[in-house]
Formats: C-alpha cells, sequence, structure tokens
C-alpha cells in the first residue's frame, strides 16, 4: 500500500494528462512521463458497461503504483448519472488527491459533491479536507456561473474548459485562432483570477497539427492559464518548454526584486531598472516568474 | 459469495487479463493460460486464488486469460467479476474492507 501525502491545493499544474482507469496498460506506469497531473478518468474514456470494472481498477491502483510527485486526479461522471456516488467513494477510500466535477454548473453542483466527498472521507477514515475539488466548465451555463464555481469551496483548487461539450453547445467548432472559445476562455479566467484559483485550458485534439498545437499553448500562456488538459504524452513537453521562463525573463524578474527590496529598505517607492519603472505592483509577477523558474528546475537563488 | 451466474471482467489487451466465472459444485475449477506463463504462472494462479478465497468464492469454475497484467490488475478484475456474478458490482463496494 502506497500512503500518499496530503494534497497541496496549490502547486505546479503545467499539464494535465487524461487517461482511462479501464485501462491497466496505460495507469500502470503513467508516472515515468513527467507530467505534473495525471487525470484518471471514469467518465467519457470508460464505456457505459464498463463503469464498475473502471472502479476495481482504479482502486487498486491508487493503492499499489507509487506514483510519486505526480498528482493524482479523478474525473468522475456527471451529477445525471447514476454513477458519481460511488465513483466518489472509491477516489476517497482510495486515497485521490482530488476529483475534478464533470459538467459542472453552479456552486450547488459542488456543494453536492463536497457532501459526498466529506461523507466518504468520514467512512473510510480519511482526513477529513484531505481531498481536493476542480470543476470542468463544459457549457455556456457552467462559464457564466465560473465566479460561484471557483469560490464554492476551500477544497477546490481549479476549473478547467471542456472544448468538446462547450463548442457543441454554442454551434461552433475548432478555430484555430481560438475565437471560438475566446469570451468562454476569458471569463473563466477572470472568475478563476477573482476566486483566487488555477485555470486550465482544455485538450487539443488533432495529435498531427504540431503547429496548430504550439499556437494554442502558445495562446494559453499570453492568456494567463496555469496550465493544459492533454491527451497523449507527446504533448507534455512543449507545455513545460514554453510555460518555463526565459532566461531574459528570469534575470529581469531577479534584478527587480532585488532593486526593490535594496530601495523600500532605503525608503524609495518608485524607482527604474534598466530604464524602466518599477514599483510595488510588480513585484507578484517577478517573484512568480522565480517561483516558476524554480519550479522548473531553471533558479536556483535565495530570492523565493 | 456465491457465484450465481456468469460473469466476465477484464480484456485480452496487453497488461490486462479476462476473468470468465461461472457457477460450478465442486471446489474452484481453475483454468488459466498466460503469455508469461513460463515467468508468473506460479504467481498469477495464487493471486487468483487468494482473491477468490477473500471473496469467499467457494465453488466456480474459473477462466483466466492473462496477458501480462499486474497483480493489481488481476484482484481488480477477479474482483469485479465475483461482484457482478452476484449483481453486487455497481454501488456500496466494500473498499478497504474485502476489496483490499
Amino acid at each position: 500500500m502506497i500512503p500518499r501525502p496530503k494534497p497541496e491545493r496549490f502547486r505546479l499544474r503545467r499539464t494535465m494528462i487524461f487517461m482511462s482507469a479501464q485501462k491497466p496498460g496505460l495507469i500502470k506506469d503513467a508516472y515515468i512521463y513527467g507530467v505534473d497531473s495525471i487525470m484518471l478518468d471514469l467518465e467519457d474514456a470508460v464505456a457505459e458497461n464498463q463503469k464498475d470494472a473502471a472502479r476495481f481498477s482504479l482502486y487498486h491502483a491508487l493503492k499499489t503504483i507509487d506514483y510519486g510527485d505526480t498528482e493524482v486526479i479523478v474525473r468522475i461522471n456527471g451529477l445525471d448519472t447514476p454513477h458519481w456516488q460511488e465513483d466518489i467513494r472509491v477516489c476517497v477510500a482510495g486515497g485521490a488527491d482530488g476529483i475534478r466535477i464533470a459538467k459542472c454548473e453552479s456552486a450547488q453542483d459542488v456543494h453536492t459533491v463536497e457532501a459526498a466527498v466529506l461523507a466518504a472521507e468520514k467512512e473510510f477514515g480519511v482526513e477529513e479536507g484531505r481531498t481536493l475539488l476542480m470543476a470542468a466548465l463544459e457549457s455556456p451555463k457552467g462559464i457564466l456561473n465560473a465566479y460561484e464555481i471557483c469560490s464554492a469551496s476551500d477544497r477546490m483548487f481549479g476549473v478547467a474548459i471542456s472544448g468538446g461539450d462547450f463548442r457543441k453547445c454554442m454551434q461552433t467548432k475548432f478555430q484555430p485562432d481560438g475565437v471560438d472559445m475566446l469570451v468562454a476562455r476569458g471569463q473563466m479566467l477572470l472568475a478563476a483570477r477573482a476566486a483566487g484559483v488555477q485555470c486550465f485550458d482544455t485538450v487539443f485534439t488533432n495529435l498531427n497539427d504540431e503547429e496548430g498545437y504550439r499556437a494554442e499553448v502558445m495562446q494559453n500562456k499570453a492568456m494567463g492559464f496555469d496550465g493544459k488538459s492533454l491527451i497523449n504524452p507527446k504533448q507534455i513537453r512543449l507545455v513545460h518548454e514554453l510555460f518555463a521562463p526565459t532566461e531574459k525573463e528570469i534575470v529581469q524578474a531577479e534584478k527587480i526584486v532585488r532593486a526593490y527590496r535594496e530601495q523600500s529598505a532605503a525608503g524609495v517607492g518608485v524607482f527604474t531598472v534598466d530604464g524602466k519603472m518599477i514599483d510595488i505592483a510588480f513585484i507578484p509577477g517577478a517573484e512568480r516568474t522565480l517561483k516558476l523558474a524554480r519550479a522548473c528546475g531553471l533558479y536556483e537563488g535565495d530570492l523565493v | 459469495m456465491q457465484i450465481l451466474k456468469p460473469a466476465v471482467a477484464g480484456t485480452l489487451e496487453s497488461s490486462d487479463l479476462m476473468v470468465t466465472l461461472e457457477p460450478g459444485t465442486d471446489g474452484i475449477e481453475l483454468s488459466l493460460t498466460s503469455s508469461v506463463m513460463n515467468q508468473y504462472g506460479r504467481q498469477i494462479k495464487k493471486t487468483v486464488l487468494e482473491t477468490l478465497e477473500r471473496l469467499e468464492v467457494k465453488d466456480a469454475k474459473v477462466t483466466v486469460v492473462d496477458k501480462g497484467a499486474l497483480d493489481c490488475t488481476i484482484k481488480a478484475r477477479v474482483e469485479c467479476a465475483v461482484l457482478r456474478s452476484c449483481d453486487k458490482a455497481d454501488k456500496n463496494i466494500d473498499w478497504g474492507g474485502v476489496i483490499r
């Protein structure tokens, strides 16, 4: 039995890869890819008549396989199915780090899941509050209620948009420039930042379109996403590469933080670094750059 | 548990196994084939029998076709097949109790 450490609500989650919990060949060695989180799927990747089998497979994988630093999240079936309650019991009993609520549309949906999670934690003697939650927004209603969903629980660490279902609802399809989901991504990011939780983009499904994939990941970074959902291990590396701060950004951030500490100690509030005005508003961003650089193994200094 | 009706769990994909259970009257009659029979046949048999014993299955015809599954997968498939044969695989599973 491999007891996992208590999950961290906020940690590095650049990449989150989907894997069917029903496929032993996939889930037995998913920790080798270096992905930040794996998403063991009980929902769409599992056929309706194999929902039970997937839970047994999931339970023993969680109890037996040492996933190390890789976070283990489980996507449960929607609240409109007969499956979600047993899904929650097995996740909690197996000690999953977190649960992804599919097709989440309101704070009430989060509360419903949270109540079942708490009941399962009591039933299986798991520390109360251990199991984290995230929500998948898959409909216009989910996007419109993003803020109440993001702020519905102390267990919530983030939200993700699910492109396939969302585009279907909006009667549109994938566009290379992202205009099909621009407003939804923006609204979800606003809500997540306002509530202080993380925000993840949808999957990119055309594995042969490398240029399109790169463009979408770059747009994700530019918009301020924390990470991206993936369907194939070969998609991991590019996200880690593009989300990492550049050397120039790291050097600049280091200069800003160091100068700020010196100047504020001397009683100065606004000053210049390399000809650019710097005041306290720039400091959180610079510190975040250094923290991300450290997490990516690119910074070993002592400023953060 | 008593095997009430035939039940199947698992697939023939690599790293998986397929377990078929039928009602029996003369103890556990196990038929095992495996792609790694020479290396792991005894271990697979042991895991299957231990799991059946834990679930208190006394009489059954058991057919296992293994494709190189780990022990945790063997347990998962045997348990699922047994509970399916009793129509108890869908809810209120005794996670951490008899299922472990």
